[in-house]
């Protein structure tokens, strides 16, 4: 039976994690840099790719990795959620690497798993696993075109460019990023466009699909991540805050909304550690049980996100206070890899339970 | 232990054999041998070994082929009236209930709930008076599965509405078969009768049938229900288990019946049914590693939604086809299949998933006031004597 639970190192490493990111990325200083000129931030990915080790975790440890599993790696995507981190570890650590790691592409490795580099792969995020379109044409090496929308581009030294004759490694100075005023700042997005880049080809089309797969298994327990933060927040603020004598968190009607929460959340945790085994033992049902993640838990997310709002009422809906940072990451995530209605379309031939005849 | 249950084994070979005929002599031969509950004390059909060793005991058995003691021929007694007796019960009384509980040669009910104590189950007004070495019962209890062939009763009644309600109950067995005791059946929205009503009138229990001191029924219930709890947690199941499995087979094998919008809603209810299992599967590998969650709440909720919303689908997508029910007879069995029914009974049962064994409502309030720990709700009926609650 695949082990849904959190081992000894996986614990240890959320909590080493999270004193990282209490102490170097407040929610104070997330909200102050989405409107700097740096969305990204430079020195806690160092703290945590460089210093931490944690940006080769998913790479052999042959390749200059930690040798550990999506398992591990889901455990930081959670941490990451619940701070809304604004470093590029799912789009550079998970899903760039594993395309890589599918590819064979052995000679790139080694910088990303170091951390001294970051990748991308260069599709619009709302790409669902198996639905890559390339929108770049690619002559005698060169590539020619624009990709919209593309998360987690910024920060990246190395271009993944999916072309009709198969993946490409570009150099980012090669290409022209313009960033996107984004929905969600703390995961800003660029559009990019490729005059005549030189790239190298490294592997097929289906490397980038691996690499979608395992990034939308992994952002489940980034939603699970999100999702507790604003239940923990909830619940803290209800035995905080008192209105007509009493304690928010002594009414009911109150009490059945975070409890139903807690409820959806709890779930949730379950089918994020399932797609996250499945990831790291290449079960076969990974496509199933990404469809089922990712038709799962974004709701719950965004619901969490709303609650906490709501629940907070006037002070919630303020820009001060950190509500609308989780908001945004809880709807930007939940349209990432592809809609839930998306993922329970392909549930429904995987299961074989077709659409109407 | 292994080479004790072979020994028994050896020694029972005919009872186990004939251990489908007759179980009540080959389950008493296994009572006898400490082999019913391990970690219960010898002489009461146990070892006084550990837990654990239970698991050994049933693999051996069933290796050697003997039939387990399915639960579901007493499963108040042997799954609730059994650990509460074992507790709070004196040595004469393990010794009188113990061995024909877990041979089913006397099946056992629960009379808690009343009509006008449900959730708010310590309100109870049922009343029990001194007399002699006797206590006179009087009252109505309700939602008594079993009690139709029941010989004994788990029981709590008021013995003192002077002082508040939890310091006044008392927790008694009851011979079902006692004058002043009358079973009726309760009839459900489904038309069958799978529960009861209890009306006691005048009904008399010896002193020696109390379990625990007078005024501590309510400690003695958390027993009860505790182990209710434990045995509605998690479990393993297979994908498509239940109800969800009977949607995905009606929409495989009646092309006619899909739409796009019901392939919608199938899907909802699959991904649902999907997380509901692996949520399940989880909290079992929780209890499994000796870590129980505090989850476990939850899990009742989850499979009530889930139920509710699957069999209401299921007579939507079936249409008019649903509205031909099987059958409103008032049919009295206590284990009804559920999957051998018409749709619209599958639809009304499972709304009594959100209001049997604690209501969701209520198992909302523990979630945030035990796991959340969230205040209180503001009461006014933990201090007053029960008699001035406002009723």
């Amino acid at each position: 039976m695949i082990d849904l639970l959190y081992s000894d190192i996986d614990e240890q490493l959320r909590s080493s994690l999270r004193s990282v990111l209490a102490a170097r990325s407040p929610w104070t200083e997330v909200l102050a840099r989405t409107e700097s000129d740096k969305t990204y931030d430079a020195d806690l990915w160092r703290a945590v790719a460089v210093d931490m080790g944690l940006a080769g975790l998913i790479v052999p440890e042959d390749l200059g990795g930690a040798g550990a599993s999506y398992r591990e790696a889901a455990v930081v995507c959670e941490e990451l959620g619940r701070a809304v981190a604004p470093i590029p570890f799912l789009g550079s650590a998970i899903v760039a690497t594993t395309a890589l790691l599918s590819a064979g592409a052995t000679d790139l490795l080694p910088d990303l798993a170091s951390g001294t580099r970051a990748a991308v792969l260069v599709v619009p995020f709302a790409t669902a696993p198996g639905g890559i379109t390339p929108t770049v044409a690619v002559e005698g090496g060169r590539l020619t075109g624009t990709v919209t929308t593309v998360a987690e581009a910024l920060p990246a030294d190395l271009l993944l460019v999916p072309t009709p004759g198969g993946l490409y490694a570009v150099e980012a100075a090669q290409a022209l990023l313009i960033p996107v005023t984004s929905f969600d700042m703390t995961r800003q997005l660029a559009d990019i466009t490729f005059d005549g880049a030189t790239g190298t080809r490294i592997g097929d089309l289906a490397a980038a699909d691996v690499g979608l797969r395992a990034g939308a298994a992994l952002l489940a327990s980034e939603q699970l991540g999100v999702a507790e933060w604003c239940l923990e927040t909830t619940v803290a603020y209800l035995k905080t805050r008192y209105q007509f004598g009493r304690l928010l968190g002594s009414y009911q009607a109150l009490k059945h909304r975070v409890a139903d929460l807690y409820v959806d959340i709890s779930q949730a945790r379950a089918v994020a550690r399932y797609a996250a085994a499945c990831a790291a033992s290449e079960d076969p049902d990974l496509p199933v049980a990404v469809a089922v993640a990712q038709a799962f838990n974004p709701a719950i997310a965004v619901r969490a996100s709303e609650e906490c709002m709501q629940l907070h009422g006037g002070i919630g809906f303020t820009w001060e206070y950190p509500v609308h940072l989780y908001m945004k990451r809880a709807k930007s995530a939940a349209i990432a890899f592809g809609s839930a209605a998306a993922h329970r379309t392909e549930l429904a031939k995987l299961v074989n339970l077709p659409a109407s005849s | 232990m292994r080479a004790r249950v072979g020994e028994f084994v050896a020694a029972n070979a005919t009872l186990i054999a004939r251990g489908d005929v007759d179980p009540a002599a080959y389950l008493g031969a296994r009572f006898d041998a400490g082999l019913a509950w391990v970690h219960f004390p010898v002489g009461c059909g146990g070892l006084g070994a550990d837990r654990s060793l239970q698991h050994v005991v049933e693999t051996a058995l069933a290796e050697a082929g003997a039939p387990p003691n399915d639960p579901r021929r007493n499963p108040i007694g042997l799954g609730m009236a059994a650990p509460t007796i074992l507790r709070h019960g004196t040595d004469a009384q393990r010794h009188q209930y113990l061995r024909p509980l877990w041979t089913g040669e006397e099946i056992w009910c629960q009379l808690f709930s009343e009509p006008g104590a449900g959730s708010d189950l310590a309100g109870l007004g049922a009343r029990g008076v001194r007399d002699g070495d006797d206590w006179v019962v009087n009252g109505q209890k309700v939602w008594t599965s079993l009690a139709h062939h029941a010989h004994r009763a788990i029981l709590i009644v008021r013995t003192d509405p002077t002082v508040p309600k939890h310091v006044g109950m008392t927790y008694f067995v009851l011979d079902m078969h006692a004058p002043g005791v009358e079973v009726r059946p309760l009839r459900q929205a489904t038309g069958e009768a799978e529960f009861n009503e209890i009306f006691l009138t005048d009904a008399r229990i010896p002193d020696t049938d109390r379990l625990g001191a007078v005024g501590d029924g309510w400690k003695v219930a958390q027993t009860t229900l505790m182990n209710e709890r434990v045995a509605i947690g998690g479990g393993v199941v297979p994908r498509e288990f239940g109800e969800i499995g009977v949607l995905a087979s009606i929409w495989r094998d009646r092309p006619a019946l899909r739409t796009p919008a019901g392939q919608e809603t199938l899907m909802q209810l699959w991904v649902q049914g999907e997380a509901a299992r692996l949520f399940g599967m989880r909290l079992a590998q929780q209890l499994a590693a000796g870590q129980p969650g505090p989850e476990g709440s939850a899990s009742k909720i989850i499979y009530a939604r889930l139920m509710q919303q699957a069999t209401s689908f299921e007579m939507d997508l079936l249409g008019g086809e649903a509205l031909r029910q099987d059958t409103w007879d008032m049919n009295r069995d206590s284990l009804v299949d559920f999957f051998a029914r018409s749709p619209g009974h599958r639809y009304l049962r499972a709304k009594g998933n959100s209001i049997e064994g604690g209501t969701s409502e209520i198992l909302r309030n523990i979630i945030a006031e035990r796991i959340l720990d969230l205040p209180r709700e503001t009461r006014n009926d933990v201090e007053l004597p029960w008699k001035d609650l406002p009723k």
